[in-house]
């Protein structure tokens, strides 16, 4: 594992997260057989594939929105029956409440936890100032374009305070200019916390730009698993040339 | 961007003239003194082609010889403004409609919900809900009569039958249609059924629950009127029926008229509020100032 020694020392506040024989699959069809995988505590863990390769199915699995058809999902080694505030998900698009200003939908989270409203205000805008958009609070989700509504729900997702993001394809739907700055300001905001981060993207640049460890989903037969991890040697770190990395995972693709 | 997007954000360019009027066409709520005056004007010309039918005696086809003109009707108008039954009726009226919509507004909306989240729920309560929808409220008339002690309950629960199939009916449907997506987002918060029907199945609902408010408060205005004339003793229904068992057709018109108006309040209200509720839709138009920024 590559997981920096400081974060190590304070695992207990990223979330273990353990697949153990899990398949998954919509209707009769199964996606996905027997996965098995550890994901350390405040690790990025970057999970590409081609598309249909069930990416998103395991990222929903995680959350506890979609029921294995066997084996167990275990979050610090506690079967996942459901979702949980303490794994917050960043969706592609459209995920925000259109009917809440970029305030509210902020402070949703901590509002169904019980956080008081003075106090919920006050973590919502310092998240909305960290993510860039100071001065847009009062702004409903139509009055924003795609890469700022993305940062609203990264706000909204870590405003929270959850042990794990789950993010699928974040950046997916956004212009080339607008990802790279979508994805300087993810690694900005996560040096300051210490989530576990599972990223689902088909972008093998983004995955290595982001990733302590890249797994790569593939099919095998009639269905779908891992095809290998593969650790990022000095991860998060700018101008080292990965090359050798990169053609590896294209090869497994 | 879209071609009205980019429209709006040129129109500043194209003149003072277009651009005082493309302003309130964007915020879609205050119409412009040009928008007011054909409004008005569209009303005057009907009043005007009815006062030349009616004083020409025209018949040509249908008699309009007999039928009051705008003047006669308008001095009876005068004539009841001045008495305190007219006014009672009105109230009369509005009571009722208002005390029926009500209950058929929560009972519709709850309902709908109801049977759309859970399919124990819709299981057990449609069948009856569809066998009884397809009756015209106004034919249950025998049965509040037989059932309710005074004919006020009986009129009232004939409005309530009235609006509320088309507010369950739009809810069940807006509910169905809802994206998982938004409930997704809530869960993962870890929030549970309470805050995913307050958050997120209330709220994005609201636009077709609204056209299904709109829908019911006509069908209500229907059989409030028509179950007075049967069976009232008060309201304007049945003071325009009264009136044409004497043969006193101006008042018969100024009943009508009455309905008509308050008809077009009630309705107002209702899209008043449902815009007010629902300002976070996209609208045509108003979508230009948030994505050009």
């Amino acid at each position: 594992m590559s997981t920096p020694a400081m974060e190590t020392a304070r695992a207990d506040a990223g979330l273990a997260i353990r697949l153990d024989g899990v398949s998954l699959g919509y209707g009769r069809q199964a996606v996905l057989r027997d996965l098995r995988l550890d994901i350390t505590p405040g690790e990025v863990l970057v999970l590409v594939g081609p598309s249909g390769s069930g990416k998103s199915t395991v990222l929903r699995a995680i959350a506890g929105l979609l029921t294995p058809r066997a084996g167990r999902v275990l979050a610090e080694g506690v079967p996942v029956t459901g979702p949980s505030s303490s794994r917050a998900m960043v969706f592609q698009d459209d995920a925000l409440l259109p009917w809440r200003t970029v305030r509210r939908n902020v402070e949703l989270p901590l509002r169904i936890r019980g956080v008081p409203r003075r106090e919920r205000r006050a973590a919502a805008e310092s998240w909305i100032a960290r993510v860039g958009l100071a001065g847009c609070e009062d702004r409903l989700p139509r009055e924003l374009s795609g890469g700022m509504r993305q940062r609203v729900q990264l706000a909204r997702s870590l405003a929270g305070a959850p042990r794990a993001v789950l993010m699928d394809e974040p950046f997916g739907a956004l212009d080339a200019q607008t990802r790279g700055e979508m994805q300087r300001l993810l690694l900005d905001v996560l040096r300051g916390t210490l989530a576990t981060v599972v990223f689902v993207t088909h972008d093998v640049d983004e995955a290595l730009l982001l990733a302590d460890r890249v797994v790569v989903l593939g099919r095998r037969g009639g269905h779908g698993g891992i095809a290998c991890v593969l650790p990022v040697p000095e991860p998060r770190t700018p101008d080292i040339d990965r090359a050798g990395l990169r053609a590896r995972i294209i090869e497994e693709l | 961007m879209s071609t009205p997007a980019l429209d709006a954000a040129l129109a500043p360019a194209a003149g003072p003239a277009d651009a005082a009027e493309a302003e309130p066409a964007r915020s879609g709520r205050a119409a412009g003194p040009r928008r007011w005056a054909v409004r008005l004007g569209s009303l005057a010309v009907v009043a005007g082609l009815w006062q030349w039918l009616t004083a020409a005696d025209a018949r040509v086809g249908l008699r309009f010889d007999r039928l009051p003109s705008p003047a006669e009707v308008a001095a009876e108008l005068g004539r009841q403004l001045g008495t305190s039954i007219y006014y009672l009726d009105l109230a009369q009226s509005m009571m009722r409609i208002l005390t029926g919509f009500a209950l058929a507004a929560v009972a519709g909306i709850a309902l709908g919900v109801l049977v759309a989240r859970s399919r124990w729920a819709g299981d057990l309560l449609l069948p009856p809900i569809e066998v009884v929808r397809p009756i015209p409220a106004i034919a249950l008339v025998p049965i509040a009569i037989l059932v309710f002690p005074s004919d006020e309950q009986g009129i009232v629960f004939i409005t309530f039958a009235a609006a509320f199939f088309p507010i369950m009916v739009s809810t069940r449907h807006a509910v169905r249609a809802l994206p998982t997506l938004w409930e997704d987002a809530v869960r993962t918060m870890g929030g549970g059924r309470a805050h995913v029907l307050w958050n997120v199945v209330l709220p994005g609902t609201l636009p077709g629950v609204f056209g299904g408010l709109s829908v019911g408060m006509g069908v209500a205005w229907i059989c409030v009127i028509s179950a007075e004339m049967i069976s009232g003793e008060f309201g304007v229904g049945y003071r325009t029926w009264h009136a044409y068992t004497v043969v006193d057709y101006p008042a018969v018109l100024v009943g009508m008229a009455s309905i008509g108006l308050l008809g077009w309040i009630t309705s107002a209200a209702i899209e008043l509020v449902g815009r007010r509720l629902t300002r976070w839709l996209p609208r045509v138009g108003e979508d230009a100032e948030g994505s050009s920024r």
